[in-house]
């Protein structure tokens, strides 16, 4: 496919040009993630060194051991599990049947629905922090990973991707079902979820991996600090921890988002440009 | 008749559970936000009408005008870096025809860290002493700044932190934008004797204006509620040189408990990233029309 440079104009060029941009690519992405796995592995006396040292000269891979069991991290885990298996879970049982009326079913003011739920997406997030807050706390749920699930499932860009989806599905394979005498929930659970397979990965990831990334609301609703999730949990520890373990801590914070991000990498990148312009 | 009646009803039970989500969660704050902006509210006694009280306050706090100054800083800082990087960049992977696999992989990584393990792990990289950057400056014979701790490139230092970690999306949305351009374009523009650089101005951004648009609105709006970074990494300081409207907002509401006041600070917000908005709203009807 041509591109803004003409192809195979100069060889020695396009050579230079890529290991250029391999070196400085490498170095801004994957150096200071690196740099932070081997320095966790470091006794907290060798990280301070100036100049640093590059491999560790006394491995400590014990210092993950550590970390973990001295910021009782297994705790902090299972918080952040229970609120990202919970948003995802709550948000597709939502927002998975609401999609389907509006795409399928087509009901009075359904128009009008789907545009003030994309409405909710205009509002700047900031602007919400107050008022939903207050209504958290008004329903008793502060301290509650429930007040996590449910905000999750308000919400709009899910409803909009799967809406969008299921608008493409085949009009025949429904009609042949519903004349086989399909009622509408064994025609979405038979019918519409199996054939939606990719749509649905997609909004699987990205809710658990916002659920996992998120810090301001399980900042705002966690004040009890057995509660709280790992981001939030880290950045309280931050202060009076040595390096070495923080650094430990952090690694593993992010090792099940990147793993899942490694494992599931198609569908996170296909599920960007998917909704990626509109979002 | 009596069948569209029964269709309804499915579909609004169907419907049920994301009506009550929204109304509770998204629907009724939008409301009460702009109540609340009025009012005065703590927890120990029941709100009262205040009026222009609570915008009085702000106007008169000394922070009001360095928090909106920061916040500019930081977002125009943002769109220099944030803007023009991951476009510059998407064009140069474009034509790389090997490793594009590891490039969109690596470009994406930072995207799924958590933002909080991004700013603890650059509060380190900055640090002046034994910390990446400036062992690598020093490398270089070249003395580093102090980062974090100097009033002069403290906001500058959270951006790059932003602009690392969230820069992988918009690359990737434009690498998509560009293979969408048609060939024949570049090999007319280059029949006509245009050279890479008129190419990439005449042939690239017209094609690629509409994605370019849209992210520069949406990269506005999310910059201007920036929170995350400023909050982990300086707290606001040096002498308030970070301290953002988010970060003030959030100091009303959760250190003074003063509601009132945190929502008014929100109604200003919004009235200020309600324009960009708009003319996001209006940019993506015309494209969808």
């Amino acid at each position: 496919m041509r591109t803004l440079v003409a192809p195979g104009r100069s060889r020695t060029g396009y050579a230079f040009a890529l290991v250029i941009t391999t070196i400085v690519v490498t170095v801004v992405f994957v150096l200071p993630l690196l740099w932070v796995v081997l320095s966790a592995m470091k006794p907290a006396a060798e990280l301070a060194r100036v100049p640093p040292t590059v491999l560790p000269l006394t491995w400590q891979p014990e210092t993950y051991v550590e970390a973990w069991r001295l910021m009782d991290l297994g705790r902090y885990f299972l918080n952040t599990i229970v609120v990202a298996v919970g948003t995802w879970a709550v948000q597709l049982a939502v927002d998975v049947p609401a999609a389907y009326a509006l795409s399928r079913l087509k009901p009075v003011l359904g128009k009008g629905i789907l545009g003030m739920m994309l409405l909710t997406l205009m509002m700047p997030a900031a602007v919400l922090l107050v008022p939903t807050y207050l209504t958290v706390a008004d329903l008793g749920l502060l301290n509650n990973p429930v007040a996590l699930w449910l905000l999750g499932a308000a919400n709009a860009f899910t409803v909009f991707l799967l809406k969008r989806f299921f608008d493409q599905l085949p009009v025949e394979v429904l009609e042949a079902a519903k004349i086989d005498g399909a009622g509408q929930l064994t025609l979405l659970w038979r019918v519409v979820l199996p054939l939606s397979r990719p749509i649905l990965a997609v909004v699987s990831i990205f809710a658990v991996v916002a659920a996992w990334k998120d810090f301001i609301w399980p900042l705002l609703v966690f004040s009890d600090p057995a509660r709280q999730t790992l981001s939030v949990a880290l950045q309280r520890f931050a202060p009076d921890t040595p390096v070495n373990l923080m650094l430990a801590g952090l690694v593993l914070a992010s090792a099940p988002v990147v793993g899942l991000f490694l494992v599931f990498q198609r569908h996170v990148l296909a599920g960007l440009t998917a909704g990626g312009v509109k979002g | 008749m009596r069948r569209r009646v029964a269709e309804n009803l499915t579909a609004y039970g169907f419907l049920s559970a994301a009506l009550l989500c929204f109304a509770v969660f998204s629907w009724y704050p939008i409301v009460r936000g702009v109540v609340l902006g009025f009012q005065q509210v703590d927890f120990v006694a029941a709100p009262t009408w205040v009026g222009w009280e609570n915008f009085e306050r702000l106007f008169a706090d000394p922070l009001f005008a360095v928090a909106w100054r920061n916040t500019l800083l930081f977002t125009v800082l943002a769109l220099v870096f944030g803007f023009a990087v991951p476009f510059l960049l998407a064009v140069v992977l474009n034509e790389l025809r090997h490793f594009k696999a590891y490039f969109r992989l690596v470009v994406y990584l930072p995207v799924m860290l958590p933002p909080v393990v991004a700013a603890l792990v650059w509060k380190w990289l900055y640090d002046p002493g034994p910390g990446l950057l400036n062992t690598a400056l020093r490398g270089l014979g070249l003395d580093g700044p102090g980062w974090l701790d100097d009033t002069s490139t403290s906001m500058l230092s959270l951006v790059l932190v932003a602009t690392w970690a969230n820069l992988g999306t918009a690359t990737l949305v434009y690498l998509a934008a560009l293979q969408s351009i048609p060939g024949e374009l570049y090999e007319a523009a280059e029949l006509d004797g245009a050279g890479v650089l008129r190419r990439l101005w005449h042939v690239t951004v017209p094609q690629t204006r509409f994605v370019l648009l849209v992210l520069l609105l949406l990269q506005v709006v999310a910059t201007m509620q920036v929170f995350t970074e400023p909050y982990v990494m300086t707290g606001g300081g040096p002498q308030d040189s970070t301290v953002t409207v988010l970060l003030l907002l959030y100091r009303y509401a959760f250190y003074y408990n003063d509601f009132g006041t945190a929502s008014a600070l929100s109604l200003l917000l919004l009235l200020v990233l309600g324009a960009f908005t708009a003319l996001y709203l209006r940019v993506t009807r015309r494209a969808d029309a």
